[in-house]
């Protein structure tokens, strides 16, 4: 029985008409999803599962390889090039640390300083995407090679000696070493930090430092107790969209670097290309993953952006 | 609670003016007094000025000229983090990665206090949301998040406690029980309040005087009931409730009286309430309130007490509100003549159409300059 309090029931003719307009549209959304998901499995799913089934074959070229499920093969491989991963997490945080020292205050000018020159300045951070990062990177080959201006002024100032002694550099050289490898690094990922700082620099609203200021918060304590902490999204994302690409590249290495930094990239790298030893090379890059995986979803825990996004 | 009136809590704003990079004037060079203590109220259109001069108390704007002071201290060049004031920003600026309790006591933190958390607990206590400490903002409903704008200020106890519009956010119930609720704050804790707000009602309703501003000028300060029963400037009559204004021309004096003639019939004003010249032949503008007129019906016209001011004119429109019914009246001296008549008696003849006098007591009437704009303040000008 209805109640007084219950709404009177639609008019009869209304449903007959509904009902075909909702199942037409139950079918939709899997419809324009289909795309997607065909993407995922041709270029993402498969490539794993041929990469995985690789990493625990056995063989030669000659014989081919077969599924004989090794997993010594990790093992083996890890053994081996472990100062190779730690070289690239270490690498890969310290450009990632450079790279947020030296975005923050630019993200933070562009979002609330530039006035009119921010569309100019947005375009000269985007503006280093239209060269190849190949080439990119062998132009810092000439800025840092040993008769260059980069190197005279370092050497003039004594930097050099510095960081001969932390271990960076070596003797007159900037090329080849620790140092031009992070620098290259730092340079090609700079873009990635940047923009994701100041997509969540730019939401914050100017009201909240005018009432940090008005509860008297002194300029340097707003940023520390109301822009940072409003900017960790941004952080968080620009981190890991540097560092996650950072860990696993070798261009930099190979062409800013020499035999002594090799990252984990260039082995995996010879590994597929030079050596032709696949389930090595299909075996690091599975590790690598799942150690940049390990440490992401640490790093996302601990920061505890969750509420905030 | 309150604190002892030593004038440290007034604000002396003196020829205060603020001109922007690109040439616009907000605030016309501009003296102000708000005494320790009270609910002053800047009321005013969008645009009028009354958020920049706020602005200016706050140390969120530099002033082009002129000193703000606070009792004896000259605050024009200190920023905003070194003024004993505190403000509750239209749509509350709540720092939204903080809990309730970390907002409200963002202030004293700041100041180095050590141990925050009874005050915390009693100011939250005070708005009733001891229950919310924990929460974050967005948690809360808009009128909540109202109340923590209001105690995140308080706490700090400022000299003087800045409004900009903020129940501009809510519903009109929430609003009205805000109001209430601010008003009873501010008796409770004796801080001065300077409130901007561009509702009439809500300044009338909250402050213990007025200041109405237009195009970055103040046109008249007061008591509410003194600004609606005397204005002196047709945009305060305008844009305070309605008004009618009749153009009219000075005839005789009558002792403390003048006689004005308008529309072939004659008009009685006290002189005191006429802020117009009132020489001989002088042009004025008449004013009258629409509930202060009745409304009689032509055929018993005579029965109308003498000394009254009296128009005839013809029903053009009549709309029933529930307390009262709201006629718009043809008539020789002014087109569309409100007037508001209470539900009490109603004449059945008072129809559309109907021909009727309209007639109030000579002492409801103000008169203005004529040279002014007649439309200054209303709605239709705003649009």
């Amino acid at each position: 029985m209805s109640t007084l309090t219950e709404a009177p029931p639609p008019l009869a003719p209304a449903e007959p008409e509904q009902k075909p307009v909702r199942k037409r549209g139950r079918f939709t959304p899997y419809w324009l999803l289909l795309p997607g998901i065909l993407w995922l499995v041709v270029f993402f799913a498969l490539p794993m599962i041929y990469q995985a089934s690789t990493s625990v074959q056995q063989g030669s070229l000659e014989d081919g390889y077969k599924i004989t499920w090794h997993f010594a093969t990790y093992w083996d491989a890890l053994a081996e090039y472990w100062p190779q991963f730690l070289r690239s997490v270490f690498y890969a945080a310290a450009a990632t640390l450079l790279c947020l020292v030296l975005g923050y205050p630019l993200a933070y000018l562009i979002a609330f300083r530039a006035g009119r020159w921010k569309n100019l300045i947005m375009i000269l951070v985007i503006a280093p995407f239209f060269t190849s990062f190949l080439i990119r990177t062998l132009a810092w080959k000439t800025i840092l090679s040993d008769s260059g201006p980069v190197v005279h002024t370092l050497n003039s100032l004594h930097v050099l000696d510095l960081t001969n002694w932390l271990g960076w550099t070596a003797g007159d050289r900037v090329l080849a070493t620790p140092l031009a490898v992070v620098c290259g690094l730092t340079y090609n990922f700079l873009p990635f930090m940047i923009l994701p700082l100041y997509t969540s620099l730019e939401r914050i609203d100017g009201r909240l430092h005018e009432a940090a200021g008005d509860l008297y918060a002194k300029p340097w304590t707003t940023f520390r107790k109301v822009t940072f902490p409003l900017s960790m999204p941004g952080v968080v994302s620009g981190t890991l969209l540097t560092f996650i690409p950072a860990a696993g590249d070798y261009v930099n290495a190979e062409l800013l670097g020499s035999t002594d930094t090799r990252m984990i990239g260039n082995v995996i790298q010879t590994q597929f290309l030079r050596i032709l030893d696949y389930p090595t090379a299909a075996a690091l890059s599975f590790i690598l993953m799942a150690a940049i995986l390990a440490m992401v979803t640490l790093y996302i825990r601990r920061s505890g952006t969750e509420d905030l996004v | 609670m309150k604190t002892t009136p030593d004038n440290s809590g007034d604000v002396r704003l003196s020829g205060i003016s603020k001109t922007y990079d690109n040439g616009f004037t907000a605030v016309q060079p501009l003296d102000l007094t708000v005494p320790e203590g009270s609910f002053f109220a800047l009321l005013g259109a969008s645009g009028c000025g009354k958020t920049t001069t706020l602005r200016m108390i706050a140390g969120l704007e530099e002033p082009s000229s002129g000193t703000v002071r606070l009792g004896d201290q000259d605050v024009t060049h200190l920023p905003p983090y070194k003024r004993p004031v505190n403000t509750v920003f239209q749509s509350y600026a709540l720092f939204p990665h903080l809990d309730i309790y970390e907002n409200v006591a963002f202030g004293l933190r700041r100041r180095g206090v050590k141990s925050v958390k009874k005050q915390v607990e009693e100011m939250l206590e005070l708005v009733q949301l001891g229950e919310q400490a924990r929460k974050k903002p967005h948690q809360l409903s808009g009128g909540q998040q109202q109340r923590v704008a209001v105690a995140r200020a308080l706490i700090n106890h400022p000299k003087v406690l800045l409004l900009d519009e903020p129940l501009g956010a809510l519903d009109l119930k929430l609003r009205r029980q805000m109001q209430l609720e601010l008003k009873r704050i501010q008796t409770e804790v004796g801080i001065t309040f300077v409130h901007v707000t561009h509702d009439q009602e809500e300044a009338m309703t909250m402050a213990d005087t007025v200041a109405v501003m237009n195009g970055g000028r103040v046109e008249q300060l007061g008591a509410p009931t003194d600004l609606y029963e005397n204005p002196r400037t047709t945009f305060v009559a305008n844009f305070l409730g309605t008004s009618n204004l009749i153009e009219a021309e000075v005839d005789t004096k009558n002792g403390a009286d003048i006689v004005l003639k308008a529309g072939g019939g004659k008009l009685v004003l006290p002189e005191a309430r006429c802020s117009a010249p009132t020489t001989a032949g002088g042009k004025v503008l008449v004013g009258i309130r629409p509930e202060k007129i009745a409304l009689t019906h032509a055929d018993d016209a005579g029965s109308i007490p003498e000394g009254r001011n009296r128009v005839t004119g013809k029903i053009a429109d009549a709309s029933f509100i529930g307390v009262s019914t709201q006629y718009v009246i043809d008539t020789p001296v002014c087109d569309e003549f409100a007037v508001y008549a209470q539900n009490v008696e109603r004449d059945g003849r008072l129809v559309p159409g109907a021909d009727v006098v309209l007639h109030w007591s000579p002492a409801h009437t103000f008169g203005l300059d004529a040279a002014q704009d007649i439309d200054a303040g209303t709605e239709e000008e705003a649009a």
